[in-house]
């Protein structure tokens, strides 16, 4: 509720008193007050004109001694209707690429999504403290070296919009990858992602990417279902109950995907592994599944995103279409990117154990496990080990 | 808004650039003089090219050590020339420095209004 309304005050707010960190205070201050009352109080009738009225009453308040402020403050008439919906220009002000990632993430939390300090550090396990650092350190960065408040040029807006992409990536991915059965109750990251990258593609709805990423968190999400026992115990997508999944949604975002794909040729990276996660989300079963396409889609996000972890997920589907010991092969030539990563031993497990190489498996799991911290993960692979 | 461009040199820019030829170099201070030339309604002070860091002194009042043969920072990037530039916004001073011609890092500093 609160989310709807924080991000387009606070786009408002910037635009009136031009001054990004001022006007975000107060939207903030409006936030705490609301999320304390409403529960009470009930929501009110007009939660945007409530929350308007909230941060002036403050503003007037707290900047008592800046006419400045005080003077355009005083100006503003009650909300008779929503504010123009300025809140393209926050989100890129909050990506700019001068801002450090971190405070980038938390930043678009609070200003766009309107999530208060604490929400932000309860969802990252990170303390209260470091988070409202780094958000007024950001802010003072913003106003320092004169970032603007402004929708970037159409030469300089694919950069930018891969900026906010992957902020909103990063946002979906940590929800995504922390998310436990015991965890459904907090903050859900993946929501936010997902309200984010919604909201920017209602505002630029000719952006084939932002499509793409949409397309690609509501394939992930449809499958929510499935992917813990009702022991909380993760469930992998090879044994996950594939009836359980929201084939509803599946497909109105895989028709979304080849709405865009029809429209704009080339796609990029969040098309691709949005319809690589579409071919998954279509096969009856995990056998069935249509491995030779996904691999071409991962070649192709490979000429595009050459990663090691892009290399690793195309070596999975390798393993279905050429069997394990070529993907084995191909595993280990990527070994040097990939020794921290958790998954790629796991993996390396897997084609070891459908070669028959058990003992060699057991290590990579123990080394998958020991790289980790992920509760899920580690019932899984400590599930194998003591097999 | 005023900035001070601050450019940097790393190691390698300065082996490739004490490599080229008398004609080349030429070249690559045309270009240099060409983009002082094309923001020169941005340049509000052209600032200096600076001599090599073999050249710095440093001096440290708040230690016993009064001055340091080479400069302050030890690193392998070192600052070799700056300039202040007046524009809008940050935005315009990444624009102004993407076509930079020379050195390969440049650090933009608001300047502190007194």
């Amino acid at each position: 509720m609160v989310r709807d309304h924080a991000g387009r005050l606070a786009g408002a707010l910037v635009s009136l008193l031009g001054d990004f960190s001022a006007a975000e205070d107060l939207v903030q201050d409006a936030v705490e007050i609301a999320l304390k009352r409403w529960p009470v109080e009930g929501i009110p009738e007009r939660p945007d004109a409530w929350l308007f009225t909230v941060a002036k009453r403050r503003g007037l308040d707290v900047l008592r001694r800046q006419q400045n402020y005080r003077s355009k403050l005083a100006l503003l008439q009650p909300l008779e209707q929503a504010p123009p919906d300025d809140r393209l220009r926050l989100i890129f002000t909050c990506c700019h690429p001068a801002l450090a990632r971190e405070a980038q993430v938390a930043l678009t939390l609070r200003v766009v999504c309107g999530l208060t300090t604490a929400q932000i550090a309860a969802a990252f396990l990170a303390s209260e403290s470091a988070v409202a650092q780094r958000i007024t350190r950001a802010k003072r960065k913003i106003t320092d070296a004169g970032i603007p408040y402004r929708i970037p040029r159409d030469d300089e807006l694919p950069d930018r919009l891969n900026d906010v992409l992957t902020v909103i990536y990063l946002l979906f991915n940590e929800g995504y990858l922390s998310s436990t059965a015991e965890r459904a109750h907090s903050r859900d990251l993946v929501d936010d992602a997902e309200w984010l990258t919604a909201l920017l593609h209602g505002l630029l709805p000719n952006e084939p990417e932002v499509a793409g990423l949409l397309a690609l968190i509501r394939l992930h999400r449809a499958r929510t279902a499935a992917r813990f026992t009702p022991a909380g115990d993760l469930v992998l997508l090879e044994d996950q109950d594939r009836t359980s999944w929201d084939h509803a949604a599946i497909a109105d975002a895989t028709a979304l995907l080849t709405r865009t794909a029809r429209r704009y040729h080339a796609p990029g990276p969040y098309q691709l592994q949005a319809a690589i996660a579409a071919c998954h989300s279509e096969a009856p079963t995990w056998p069935e599944t249509d491995w030779p396409q996904i691999l071409v889609l991962y070649d192709m996000l490979l000429t595009l995103q050459p990663t090691p972890v892009a290399g690793l997920h195309r070596s999975i589907a390798l393993s279905y279409v050429r069997g394990p010991a070529a993907a084995l092969a191909e595993l280990d030539g990527m070994a040097t990117g990939l020794q921290q990563y958790s998954l790629f031993h796991a993996t390396r497990a897997q084609l070891l154990r459908d070669l028959g190489r058990v003992a060699e498996a057991h290590d990579a799991d123990e080394r998958a496990a020991e790289l980790t911290a992920n509760p899920a993960q580690l019932g899984l692979l400590n599930e194998r080990l003591a097999r | 808004m005023k900035y001070v461009l601050m450019f940097i040199e790393t190691e390698e820019f300065a082996t490739e650039f004490a490599a080229l030829d008398e004609a080349e170099k030429e070249e690559a201070y045309r270009r240099v003089y060409q983009w002082f030339d094309d923001h020169a309604d941005k340049i509000t002070n052209r600032g200096s090219k600076l001599q090599g860091r073999e050249t710095a002194t440093t001096v440290r009042l708040d230690s016993g050590q009064l001055t340091t043969d080479g400069p302050f920072i030890e690193g392998k990037e070192v600052v070799s020339g700056f300039t202040e530039i007046d524009v809008e916004d940050l935005d315009e001073a990444l624009r102004m420095v993407k076509t930079w011609p020379a050195c390969p890092v440049i650090e933009i500093r608001p300047v502190a209004e007194m």
